[in-house]
């Protein structure tokens, strides 16, 4: 069972959302964050204050998946969340030492396997 | 013997007239704004700015266009189509009264200035979230003289429409019907969101609409009840009938919510205010109060219908222009052909009271206006088309327009913004570096 963490650019949710789903990924959780990942700054003018904007709006995705769909999630997310510009994002891999579904007491794979699949 | 047989037959001017009119001048350019906070509320929060924007850029470049050479297209002698250059650059607007009023000629033309800004800043609704800012700017000047002057001239200022009796009180012709059906034609040739059709685009601020329509509303009592250009009687009626309309406007929109949807919703009734302000407009100084409620009733059918019916097409017309202000102006161009009464109003009645023909007369402005903007409005947007790209690249509406048309953020939290020193070409931080 791994973690999958993909940071990608807030404007393309939807496609990454459609492209997870075609991919039968169905458990995940997002949140809004803040980061820098190399791309231009954003140059902002408030009347006389310009500011360079060195943190732009990401969100990030948290997805816990059984070994066989590691590759399958990594596709999807490079798939709906690529522009090909700088700042399209990240995806980390993190081993997984236990997960748990609360509401049968499921552990690991079975945890992370969808109720149906 | 000199001209003054001339000047004493020009009317004189009234200073209970002219501080009203000044006041209701007032109250409509607060619209313009006013339609911008609606409007901003309506969009994506990443295209406030831009949008509230569009409705601060007419009342920029429609009110230099309009003193220009707008106003005297519109309201300069009385040829069919078009009027003179006689009032170009304000030429001959001074303090004598307007022919015809008891105000001055200054006031005259402030007052008319503040249709031409709200109706400019109206057809940018059907644009926003993906039009250029600068073609914009372009578009806002060359049609507040190419379409709305013209349409202003027909209805009121001595164009063949009014010549032959058609019967608008406030801008059911120019205004509603002339923003509506030019948001229509601008929606077309723009094109729609990059994201229509395929996510829920949904109203970021829903107060903010709400408020919008509010200050509308009040705004109105000044479009309206101005537009006797007097205290007299058909200002005074058309003022209580903005009150009266918009009102039942509201109570049948609930209603058609809860058939609808089981709930009455609140943006729904935003739009109700602005589609009963809409319907009384052409109508408000010829109809009595009792069918002013009529009028306001009766409006919301056919613009609730065209507002649930939109969006299942593939038109992206995005704030509905075409429902609440095309479609409402017409239904009340036409109310005015049916039960305009003489006996309220000292013109005119309509065929329930015996005038058959003043109905034939309002149904030619109710299909000859809507052809005009539409036709015009394309066609200019074609040319500008040529000449610079009319939208923002998939990216930067992607990204938002604030920060790409503005370089703002309408919600900027400053998590992150570094300060750019004004005095220093190296572009030093000198908040903490990341």
């Amino acid at each position: 069972v791994k973690l999958v963490i993909a940071i990608v650019r807030p404007e393309k949710v939807n496609d990454v959302l459609e492209a997870l789903y075609n991919a039968e990924v169905r458990g995940f959780s997002i949140t809004r964050v803040q980061g820098h990942g190399g791309e231009l700054d954003r140059v902002e003018t408030y009347r006389g204050t310009t500011v360079k904007m060195g943190l732009e709006d990401k969100l990030r995705y948290e997805i816990a998946v059984s070994d066989e769909f590691v590759e399958p999630t990594i596709e999807a997310l490079c798939e709906g969340a690529r522009t090909g510009e700088v700042g399209d994002g990240k995806i980390f891999v993190l081993p997984l030492e236990r997960a748990v579904r609360i509401r049968t007491g499921e552990s690991d794979h079975d945890a992370v396997t969808p109720v149906g699949a | 013997m000199t001209g003054l047989p001339l000047i004493s037959a020009a009317a004189e001017v009234d200073s209970g007239d002219t501080a009203w009119m000044l006041a209701a001048t007032a109250l409509v350019i607060m619209m313009t704004p006013a339609l911008g906070l609606f409007y901003a509320g309506l969009v994506r929060a990443k295209s406030t700015l831009n949008t509230f924007m569009m409705c601060l850029a007419a009342l920029a470049v429609a009110t230099v266009a309009w003193a220009a050479i707008g106003y005297s297209i519109a309201f300069d002698g009385d040829g069919s189509i078009i009027g003179g250059l006689g009032h170009a650059f304000m030429n001959d607007v001074t303090f004598l009264p307007r022919d015809g009023t008891t105000i001055p000629h200054l006031v005259f033309f402030a007052f008319q200035a503040s249709f031409c800004i709200v109706t400019v800043a109206l057809v940018s609704g059907a644009v926003v979230e993906r039009m250029r800012f600068g073609a914009f700017l372009v578009f806002a000047g060359l049609w507040s003289v190419l379409v709305y002057a013209v349409l202003a001239h027909w209805a009121f200022g001595g164009g063949w429409l009014q010549a032959n009796g058609t019967l608008d009180f406030a801008g059911g012709i120019p205004v509603e019907m002339g923003s509506g059906f030019s948001a229509l034609a601008a929606a077309l040739v723009v094109g729609a969101r990059r994201d229509y059709g395929r996510q829920a685009l949904l109203p970021h601020n829903a107060v903010y609409v709400l408020l919008g329509a509010g200050l509308l509303w009040f705004g109105w009592f000044g479009f309206n009840g101005g537009s006797g250009f007097s205290t007299g009687n058909a200002g005074v009626l058309a003022f209580t009938n903005t009150l009266l309309a918009p009102a039942c406007t509201l109570v049948v929109w609930f209603v058609l919510d809860l058939i609808r949807g089981r709930h009455v919703t609140a943006i729904g009734a935003a739009t109700a205010v602005i589609v009963g302000c809409v319907g009384i407009t052409p109508a408000g100084g010829f109809v009595s109060p009792g069918w002013a409620m009529a009028l306001g009733a009766l409006a919301a059918l056919p613009s609730y219908a065209i507002i649930v019916w939109r969006p299942r097409t593939r038109v992206d017309e995005t704030l509905d222009v075409l429902a609440a202000h095309g479609i409402a102006g017409f239904t009340g161009i036409l109310f005015i052909g049916f039960f305009a009464q003489k006996s309220w109003n000292d013109v005119g009645d309509g065929l329930l009271y015996g005038d058959a023909g003043q109905l034939g007369w309002q149904a030619l402005a109710a299909i000859a206006a809507p052809l005009y903007a539409f036709g015009m409005t394309f066609a200019l947007l074609k040319l500008i088309g040529l000449v610079m790209p009319l939208r923002a690249s998939l990216r930067e509406e992607a990204v938002g327009m604030d920060v790409t048309q503005h370089g703002e953020e309408a919600y900027a939290t400053g998590e992150g913004a570094l300060l750019i020193k004004p005095d220093s070409d190296a572009e030093l931080p000198v908040a903490n570096p990341v």
